[in-house]
């Protein structure tokens, strides 16, 4: 992207205009933040590099780990005496990041496609954003022998506990009606979504090329597993 | 009549809540991971408080997660919100009610947007036509479902059968609570008492007997964060939040954890089961972990359902001690049976927390 667009780029989208007022600096966001504890991360630091205007520094940050520590729990529109909030502006960046394809360019930005071929896909799919035969201990191991249980007996489990698992009517893990599976597909169509996502799939499928790994359609092949995995261990505090 | 005084002062953190016919939107994560919590909130408020609660099959996700872990713009989630909208209006309903508190600062997101900038919302409504055909009024009030239980926990502790009281000691138990982040911290008016006093849960725990613990991080995430936790090599993030907020409560020695969020829950109790096989240590009593509760859970054990109905073995942590204080009755034989008795072997234990 030619320099000079990004800054009304940005503005486009209502997240950010809504979340960067005049910033005093003050830290109180970087005090009350969960990811500023864990990762090498300073809300206030970048709020005042957004503020600066500067495109240069503004394409590193798209470019950047940095952008993907947030947790978007929004303690910081609770805590900021100017009403900015670091984590709508932390969401316009990483749209940004992802239209104009910089994502891939850091190793936190490159998971977004297990995000697409996980909660994005199923959401589409099933209606829900999370599907019980897809999440196992291999993947989420923490879930415990208790889910090792649960999953191998999940129709029984659900029929227990109340569910309508994969049935048609009303309830828990209903099957939702196909007309309405039709109708939320058509709204990522009309609304951009469907773009988004194929965009996801072409700039991961460039830079797996670019990183010479194995790249398919599938949950199972060697980009997707790095992407999921892969920690260089130096995106925490010292 | 005037308000003033203290009246006034603590106006702002009161909520309105609607007190019957409500639409009813379920949550996803709540669904796959703590189904029966649910299943138990209608029973509740069919069979115990008589509302009407409509809900309707071809609700869906309302994208609260694909949009908190940045894969879909506001146009993409406004316009499926204003479509569960939609299905609210066509049933004739105007109160609605969240059971996921992502949905829930997100219904409170987007009203909030649409009101301070009308030409948002016609967008919305000219995407959903052009997609749908359909229309929409907005929700006459919004309540997250721990705002319905609250609002009624009065009603359901004078039908109660058990209290939060230790049956050996007579003392009240003792509950910490954890809000979900996007309860109150977004739109603090739209939570009872507001992000600085948040007292949906601490109002039910006192109402049933127990006593309200503080502790130094009890507003610290549980370390979700969306992209943090469903991506393996960020999980990091996710069990140092969790376990930053279990060495900070566990020197009070609560007797339970009560949540509103369908993730904390989950959280809460799995990451002190991993942080007992990763480290060896657990956080309650004797090698037991910290039974932690959503508060559908607790109103069912209140109103003396059988724990197995409201879902407690589908937790990693075991709740039988909890149970025990209480002085609710079990059957161990049953608790991993099916729907018609059937056995279904049973999980195996965990190295190091103990359970039953």
């Amino acid at each position: 992207m030619s320099m000079g667009n990004i800054i009304e780029k940005l503005k486009e989208d209502i997240r950010f205009v809504e979340g960067l007022n005049a910033c005093i600096n003050c830290g109180t966001c970087t005090a009350i933040c969960p990811a500023a504890e864990f990762y090498n991360y300073d809300p206030r630091q970048l709020v005042v590099d957004v503020q600066s205007n500067d495109e240069e520094k503004i394409i590193q940050l798209l470019k950047s780990d940095t952008i993907w520590y947030c947790g978007e729990c929004m303690s910081c529109k609770t805590r900021c005496p100017r009403s900015n909030t670091p984590g709508l502006i932390i969401m316009a960046l990483r749209a940004l990041s992802q239209e104009l394809g910089y994502f891939t360019e850091s190793e936190k930005g490159r998971q977004q496609l297990v995000l697409k071929r996980t909660v994005g896909e199923w959401s589409l799919k099933h209606g829900y954003c999370m599907y019980p035969e897809s999440i196992t201990t291999n993947n989420f191991p923490e879930q415990g022998p208790v889910w090792d249980w649960e999953h191998a007996h999940l129709h029984e489990v659900m029929d227990r506990l109340g569910a309508n698992y994969q049935r048609d009517g009303v309830g828990v893990l209903r099957r939702i009606p196909q007309d309405a599976l039709d109708e939320i597909n058509k709204i990522f169509e009309v609304t951009g979504g469907l773009d988004r996502f194929e965009n996801i799939e072409k700039c991961s499928r460039k830079k797996a090329k670019e990183l010479g790994m194995q790249f398919d359609e599938t949950h199972d092949n060697e980009y997707f597993d790095h992407i999921f995995m892969a920690n260089n261990g130096q995106h925490q505090k010292d | 009549m005037k308000i003033a005084g203290k009246k006034l002062l603590w106006k702002e953190y009161q909520k309105e809540i609607a007190t019957d016919h409500y639409f009813y939107a379920r949550s996803c994560i709540r669904q796959n991971f703590f189904p029966a919590s649910e299943t138990t909130f209608l029973r509740v408020m069919r069979e115990e408080l008589g509302k009407d609660v409509y809900e309707d099959p071809r609700h869906t996700t309302c994208t609260g997660i694909v949009y908190h872990t940045d894969l879909v713009r506001i146009e993409t989630t406004m316009t499926v919100i204003a479509r569960q909208f939609s299905l609210m209006t066509q049933a004739g309903y105007h109160n609605y009610i969240a059971s996921c508190i992502t949905s829930f600062g997100l219904y409170n997101e987007i009203l909030d947007l649409w009101e301070h900038h009308p030409e948002i919302e016609q967008k919305a409504r000219e995407l959903l036509w052009k997609a749908t055909k359909r229309e929409f009024e907005k929700p006459q009030n919004i309540a997250h479902a721990s705002d319905i239980i609250y609002k009624f926990r009065d009603d359901i502790a004078a039908r109660g059968k058990y209290r939060l009281i230790n049956q050996k000691t007579g003392k009240p138990l003792k509950g910490v609570e954890h809000i979900g982040c996007h309860y109150s911290r977004m739109f603090p008016h739209k939570g009872v008492g507001g992000a600085e006093y948040p007292y949906v849960l601490a109002g039910m725990i006192e109402t049933f007997g127990g006593e309200v613990v503080d502790y130094p991080e009890r507003r610290h995430c549980c370390g979700f964060g969306f992209r943090q936790y469903i991506v393996k090599a960020n999980r990091g993030f996710s069990v140092a939040s969790s376990k930053k907020k279990f060495e900070s409560m566990a020197p009070y020695k609560p007797d339970f954890i009560l949540t509103n969020c369908p993730g904390c829950p989950y959280f809460l109790d799995r990451w002190q089961y991993a942080i007992s096989e990763m480290e060896g240590v657990t956080y309650g009593e004797n090698g037991h972990g910290i039974p932690v509760l959503t508060y559908e859970e607790l109103a069912g054990l209140i109103l003396g359902y059988n724990p197995w109905d409201v879902g407690l073995q589908v937790h990693q942590v075991a709740v039988e001690p909890l149970l025990d204080k209480i002085g609710i009755p079990y059957d161990p034989i049953k608790k991993y049976l099916g729907a018609k008795g059937e056995s279904l072997g049973r999980p195996e234990k965990p190295s190091v927390l103990k359970v039953y």
